[in-house]
């Protein structure tokens, strides 16, 4: 037997059962073990203990005055808090809808224009994009004084009618779903900062989508004699379909972890998110309440988790790694 | 480029292009403004602001704003803080991602999917399930004075490294492995031919061919990690320690009634974002696309 043939029938039993010499398989069991240890000792372990954590009256100091209390915080967040926590999940799912309505919609009509090779398109295209490589700390700054400054913020001078407007202090409902509930004026403000800031990005992925489409599929559409909107909705859309789940994903869960942009312009920090309620929990002035702030979390996390669960198997059972 | 030199007829100035550029235009200009605003403000005194409002005309302009910012916010500092964490988090990151990717993508074997599910799902957590027992749990990790001043892994620059490593690997092994997955699969064939140990495949043969997703999520990973605002709040309570996106934060506490110095600090924050982004505009969009397009 020559050299090569022993390689290529050592090649031939490694591809079969993954039988490594040792040296390989020392080398191999590294390269998956040093960076699973990381993620998993940081992000999943944390993960669990929060859900632990949910369940006792801990205030964060010293394990010893720990005390397991059952579903006592869950039932407080439902009972006690319930203004706090219902109105936070009716804020995330107005940011969830709006973000479809109004970001995502503007973002791929945006990349449509974009994509007819327009004369300047790469300037428009920066344009749109630039706020969002901004830090959400600029943002927020930019909105609060420029734009939202009481005395003299554009959208005072513009709306204000020469007076004093409170754009992100105002929490009367501007749209009352009872006496309690409602989507409030400051919300609303604190909404289109947030479009400014993500319609951009949506843009950009809807782009590359469209970047990516069979220009021949689009010249026989012409011939077929389908107008602009036909072409659209039936031959262009159905194609983007990859583009549109990784746009839904991005969409709903930036919508339900949302915090960056709210922290920032919520000054008072009394229109809540859950992310926001989560937080002021942990962490608040009162010195953190871990237990019920846990509870938050693990509220969050449960509707967050289904989706991303849903997602993420998706996508690995229809791509590549399938065959 | 090449469809519309095809279709050169395309760019003809017909009337639904001007209206289409009339459009294109009115949204820009909604777009600048609020940049526009503050970066005009940065240049002018700010009771010139207060008392002519932001678009005015201007009676000073100065750059005494820029000055102040500087020397009061300790910029310079700060991008030094920043550069600490950010360096060292994007290169692990790189690494780490890479090297899971590797072996999930170009070797099958019984846990590889679970393991990028693993991972995967981890990046699209709330990070706020993850704050309290971390930092608990660096509260608890003891470390020696010379790496950090708090002698903890709290509020050391370790700690935020550890936390953005962990978490960004996530999305960094999802785009990556998705991009492995599509080389052809006879270069590991050939390579073990070769008698190549696992270690040349993965440093030799794939991440050479990687490069332009790596150079993609670099670019990308550089703002993400750049502009983090949690992390940094949370787990580094010492002001003067912290990276300059979050530490505009307090600028705003501190001086409070000077909304132009704020907008020069914000000037000095965003500036090497703007810049990356600018430069590497080709590798920052293809690093956004390809966690979708692919897969």
């Amino acid at each position: 037997m020559t050299k090569a043939d022993a390689a290529v029938k050592t090649a031939k039993r490694r591809r079969k059962g993954s039988q490594f010499s040792g040296r390989d398989r020392t080398v191999f069991t590294l390269m998956v073990a040093v960076p699973t240890f990381f993620h998993v000792m940081l992000v999943w372990v944390p993960t669990l203990a929060s859900i632990v954590f949910s369940f006792t009256d801990w205030k964060g100091f010293r394990f010893s005055d720990l005390n397991f209390v059952g579903f006592l915080n869950y039932q407080q967040i439902f009972t006690v808090f319930e203004k706090d926590f219902f109105q936070g999940v009716i804020n995330n799912l107005t940011l969830l809808v709006f973000l479809f309505l109004g970001p995502t919609v503007l973002g791929m009509f945006l990349a449509y224009l974009l994509d007819k090779e327009l004369k300047g398109g790469r300037i428009y295209q920066s344009i749109f994009y630039t706020p969002v490589v901004l830090s959400l700390a600029v943002v927020g700054f930019i909105w609060q004084s420029v734009m939202y400054s009481t005395e003299n913020g554009l959208a005072t001078e513009l709306f204000g009618a020469g007076g004093e407007v409170n754009w992100l202090g105002d929490q009367s409902f501007l749209i009352p779903f009872s006496d309690n509930y409602g989507i409030s004026k400051n919300f609303i403000a604190i909404l289109i900062a947030i479009a400014w800031r993500h319609t951009g990005y949506i843009m950009v992925l809807y782009l590359a989508g469209m970047k990516s489409v069979d220009q021949a599929l689009r010249e026989s559409a012409a011939l077929d004699g389908c107008n602009e909107w036909q072409a659209f909705r039936h031959v262009l859309f159905p194609t983007l379909k990859p583009i549109n789940v990784v746009v839904a994903v991005i969409t709903v869960i930036e919508a339900l972890r949302a915090f960056d942009i709210i922290y920032v312009l919520n000054t008072p920090r009394r229109t809540q998110v859950l992310s926001i309620l989560t937080t002021n929990n942990l962490l608040g002035e009162g010195g953190g309440n871990v237990g019920r702030g846990s509870a938050y979390a693990v509220l969050l996390f449960l509707l967050c988790i289904g989706f991303v669960i849903w997602y993420v198997t998706n996508h690995y059972r229809n791509s590549e790694f399938s065959k | 480029m090449t469809a519309s030199n095809i279709a050169g007829t395309s760019r003809k100035l017909t009337p639904a292009r001007v209206v289409l550029h009339v459009f294109l235009i009115a949204f820009a200009i909604i777009w600048l403004v609020p940049l526009f605003g503050a970066f005009y403000s940065s240049f002018r005194p700010f009771s010139e602001t207060v008392n002519d409002g932001y678009f005015s005309l201007p009676d000073t302009f100065t750059l005494d704003n820029y000055r102040n910012a500087w020397e009061q916010g300790d910029i310079l500092g700060r991008y030094w803080n920043t550069a600490l964490v950010l360096v060292p988090a994007l290169f692990l990151t790189l690494f780490f991602s890479s090297m899971v990717a590797f072996a999930c993508s170009r070797f099958s074997w019984r846990f590889n999917i679970a393991f990028l599910v693993l991972f995967t799902s981890g990046n699209l957590l709330p990070q706020q399930i993850i704050v309290q027992p971390l930092f608990q749990m660096y509260n608890r990790i003891p470390l020696p004075e010379f790496l950090s001043n708090s002698e903890r892994l709290n509020g050391s620059v370790w700690g935020l490294i550890f936390i953005h490593v962990a978490f960004q690997s996530g999305f960094c092994t999802f785009v990556l492995s998705n991009y492995m997955k599509l080389l052809p699969k006879e270069l590991n064939e050939a390579a073990m031919v070769d008698g190549a140990s696992v270690w040349r495949q993965y440093w030799s043969v794939i991440m050479p061919l990687t490069r332009p997703a790596l150079a993609a999520l670099a670019t990308l990973e550089f703002t993400w990690i750049y502009n983090d605002f949690f992390w940094a709040v949370v787990l580094e309570q010492q002001g003067a320690d912290r990276p300059i996106t979050s530490s505009l934060a307090n600028l705003g506490g501190e001086f409070f009634t000077d909304d132009n110095l704020i907008a020069a600090a914000s000037v000095y924050v965003a500036l090497p974002t703007l810049v990356v982004y600018l430069a590497l505009q080709k590798h920052f969009i293809a690093g956004l696309t390809l966690g979708s397009t692919k897969g």
